[in-house]
């Protein structure tokens, strides 16, 4: 039922949809959105909302409550935090406005922001899948789906139609031929798989705020890519001179130490791309994070390998972000574009600190592949 | 419109709450589900009010907290003759029947209170014609124009004199209505009287600028400079009278102002209403309206609506609480002289005279006072005590609230401070031209707290898209008297002579 308050609801929404647009960038660099993601929703703390009014500033305020505790003692919540249910109505409005998004709509704001195009996917357009959806009309059906509506307007187009329509007493008596009843058609829609591997480099050399980085940029390119093709997979992959595959959790959590061969973490996921995801069938993405400090010029050369025979040829796209780290030498991004002057799907970007993640989403994202 | 049940039920608690003294307009109640109840709640009560997203705001938070459990709205009820209040569809019959007692004792203060008196009973009748009036300005100037102008006149609604309320207002009837109506043309057809317009009759005379200006400024009031003649605090009535609004803006201004003066008095009477209406729903249910089955369910959801948590003032906790020391004290004759020089505590102790007049009292309470001069006068040292009120400040060094004292002095001026003006600092307009360029000068009457600066900016920021000329306001930051100015363009801050500012 549409309600009266729809219209208000909805400008209200636009006002914060355009809120988080214009500060988007904050939002990302903080990363606070990350903390406060839910199953397929995050909560987004807009204090900036409400409109100004001359007040008295909260903190010096203080205020009178009952309850037992000696002075001095603290109260163990801000009372000034809560919403405001159940407290006084003489201090209104002071709850923080939080605001609440789909993912998807995140994912919309992200892109109208970046401009960033939709993909075009490829592959398995030739794979369809039928879906019955009610949004037919027959001339039979079980009474249960009668539509009342259309059965009494072919009524009335009947009636008038053999003038038997009264205007002064618009009395409409549908008959059997009249009844329309609701019924369902059968769509194809085309289906595209796609599955995300991240690759991220763990060595010694990778510290708390790198990782974070690392986090923040790919909740923001799972949320995109997840918006652009229904049902994705993602898949983990660690390394140091070692690949091994992981949960999300052990991904970002993981703690090691130790040197850095990246060829081990692209021969892995040449292995995994070979194994369960045939390129015919299936949209591979492919981001891969580290400080850029591999172990040595052979390694270094093994990647390459990797990436010009069994990657590039048969994935979307393959980023490499480069997070500075203040032992990272960073010299496998300038390999690599010495290697690849001309990259096809192989996008470069370096992530100096988290002001710049925002731009490194576009460098990934733009490009539509 | 209720099912035969729910008006049976109505009839039962109307008669006993009859029989209780309680004296109320008729009461229409409404079934609703809780998607409406959050609609028409987000709408302050109203089912149908000028469209603006701070609507759909409210609504946005009310429907995530029944959403996930976390409140729940119990009872609407709207200061209207006849009176309306809402029911939440799938209550059970007991939670029905006690939110039926409340609404009978709201309905009775609203009757009764002497800061109604002068409130529109007819305002679900008056919010509709507002709706109708902006949709109407919407159509001709443009959703934009208008949000943008609802936004600035939302942004000072504060800004009022809740005690100019005892201007009396005339009744709508229609008689009067047309009245207004044939006044409105003879003003428009009088040349000089024409900056009437917009400004309703009750108000003549009280405007500033009222009295010296219709002789001896020939010509449209528009942009003209007017000084109040005495401070005034009714910031957004000056504004009306004085700023130079379109058309279409004083008619908005106009509704906003007439809407808050309507809420005003409810801001003053929280604690009051809502402990009368406890205090009725309690004695009534526990008396006469509940068996012995329905105790527990009761008792369940009457400690959730007393319910404290650190920090927070329950008024409705407050209010019930003082209602019933007022009465047990009254009852016993504990007031009066003889019982404040005596300092026995024996005695005191055992105090009874006797007296019964209780309920009387309460009575006459609920008549002729708000929640000020409440506090102010039945407040005793040993009620703050017996219920453990304490204050509390924000400890920088502990960074967290702690409690700061349990003397009676210190929350008796506390509590008046935070209900003194509905907790709103108290602003008035006191020169409309200021260093003799026609700026306007606001003062903040500083009793120890400070505004928050980047508020305020904000808000003389959008003074100043209404006076179109710079803004200063008078006040206090960390104890040093301040103006705070915008010109249009930029802020400015200055210290003044401490003699400047009125504490």
């Amino acid at each position: 039922m549409s309600q009266r308050i729809d219209p208000d609801h909805s400008r209200f929404r636009q006002i914060v949809r355009g809120q988080i647009k214009g500060n988007l960038r904050k939002y990302i660099s903080s990363g606070e959105l990350i903390g406060k993601k839910g199953k397929d929703r995050v909560t987004i703390p807009m204090p900036s909302i409400d409109l100004p009014r001359f007040k008295y500033g909260s903190k010096d305020q203080g205020g009178v409550s009952q309850g037992p505790g000696d002075v001095g003692d603290g109260l163990g919540s801000d009372p000034q935090a809560g919403d405001g249910e159940g407290q006084a109505g003489n201090q209104p409005g002071q709850h923080e406005m939080e605001a609440e998004f789909t993912l998807e709509e995140l994912a919309r704001i992200l892109g109208e922001e970046l401009e960033l195009p939709h993909i075009e996917p490829k592959g398995m357009r030739t794979i369809r899948a039928p879906r019955d959806k009610y949004n037919a009309i027959r001339r039979i059906g079980p009474e249960s789906l009668k539509h009342f509506k259309r059965t009494f307007r072919e009524a009335l187009k009947r009636q008038i139609i053999m003038g038997s329509y009264n205007r002064e007493q618009p009395l409409i008596v549908p008959r059997r031929e009249d009844r329309r009843y609701r019924s369902w058609k059968e769509s194809v829609v085309p289906q595209t798989n796609a599955v995300i591997v991240y690759l991220m480099d763990v060595s010694g050399s990778m510290g708390d705020e790198q990782k974070t980085m690392v986090r923040i940029e790919s909740f923001w390119i799972d949320t995109w890519l997840r918006y652009q093709y229904k049902g994705i997979e993602s898949r983990y992959i660690i390394h140091d001179t070692k690949a091994r595959e992981v949960d999300q959790d052990t991904f970002y959590s993981t703690k090691e130490s130790g040197g850095t061969m990246i060829s081990s973490a692209y021969l892995l996921t040449a292995d995994l791309i070979e194994a369960e995801y045939p390129s015919d069938a299936w949209n591979v993405y492919v981001f891969h994070f580290s400080d850029g400090d591999n172990w040595s010029r052979e390694d270094t050369q093994k990647c390459f390998d990797a990436l010009k025979v069994r990657l590039l040829p048969r994935i979307n796209l393959f980023g490499y972000g480069q997070v500075k780290s203040p032992y990272g030498s960073g010299q496998f991004l300038h390999d690599l574009e010495e290697a690849f002057p001309h990259p096809e799907n192989l996008v470069l970007s370096p992530i100096e600190d988290r002001n710049a993640i925002m731009d490194s989403i576009r460098d990934f994202l733009g490009k539509g592949k | 419109m209720l099912p035969p049940y729910l008006q049976e039920m109505q009839t039962q608690v109307e008669t006993v709450a009859h029989a209780a003294g309680l004296d109320f307009f008729e009461t229409r109640f409404i079934l609703v589900d809780t998607k409406t109840l959050n609609e028409v709640a987000a709408y302050g009560g109203f089912p149908s009010r000028y469209p603006h997203w701070r609507f759909g705001m409210e609504y946005d938070r009310l429907a995530k907290g029944s959403r996930y459990g976390l409140s729940k709205i119990y009872e609407l009820v709207i200061n209207n003759d006849p009176c309306y209040a809402y029911l939440l569809e799938g209550n059970n019959l007991v939670d029905q029947k006690m939110v039926m007692a409340h609404v009978m004792a709201h309905n009775d203060f609203f009757k009764n209170n002497v800061y109604f008196k002068f409130t529109n009973r007819k305002m679900i009748d008056e919010m509709a014609n507002h709706a109708v009036k902006v949709q109407k300005i919407i159509d001709r100037v443009g959703i934009e124009s208008v949000e943008n102008f609802i936004d600035i006149c939302h942004s000072m609604d504060n800004l009022i004199d809740p005690y100019s309320l005892f201007i009396a207002r005339p009744p709508a009837t229609r008689r009067e209505f047309e009245d207004l109506i044939e006044e409105a043309r003879l003003a428009a057809a009088d040349a000089p009287e024409a900056e009437k317009k917009g400004v309703r009759s009750y108000m003549k005379g009280f405007l500033a600028g009222d009295r010296k200006n219709a002789a001896e400024t020939p010509g449209p009031s528009i942009g003209l400079r007017k000084e109040p003649i005495n401070p005034t605090r009714d910031v957004l009535g000056f504004l009306l009278n004085c700023a130079p609004l379109e058309d279409w803006q004083r008619t908005i201004l106009e509704i906003v102002r007439e809407e808050a003066y309507y809420f005003a008095p409810q801001a003053m009477t929280k604690i009051m209403n809502e402990g009368w209406a406890t205090f009725w729903h309690s004695r009534l249910m526990t008396h006469h309206l509940i068996d012995a089955s329905e105790v527990i369910q009761f008792a369940h959801t009457t400690s959730g609506v007393t319910a404290q948590a650190p920090g927070q003032l329950n008024p409705y906790k407050m209010g019930v609480e003082l209602f019933r020391d007022i009465e047990h004290r009254w009852n016993r004759g504990m007031h009066g002289k003889a019982w404040r020089d005596c300092d026995d505590y024996e005695k005191k102790k055992h105090w009874d005279t006797g007296a019964k007049e209780g309920l009387q009292k309460i009575f006459e309470v609920r008549r002729m006072f708000n929640d000020v001069t409440f506090i102010d006068e039945f407040l005793t040292p040993e009620f703050l005590t017996e219920r453990l009120f304490y204050t509390y400040d924000y400890s920088r060094s502990k960074s967290e609230y702690v409690i700061s004292s349990r003397e009676f002095s210190e929350i008796k001026s506390r509590l008046l401070f935070q209900l003194t003006n509905g907790g709103h600092p108290i602003i008035a307009v006191t020169d409309s031209d200021y260093v003799n360029r026609g700026e306007l000068l606001l003062e903040h009457r500083h009793y120890g707290v400070d505004l928050e600066v980047p508020y305020a900016r904000s808000t003389l920021e959008n003074l100043f898209t209404i006076w179109k000329k710079p803004v200063n306001l008078v006040t206090k930051v960390k104890d040093l008297p301040t103006l705070l100015s915008f010109d249009g363009s930029e802020h400015s801050s200055r210290e003044l002579p401490v003699s400047a500012v009125g504490g």
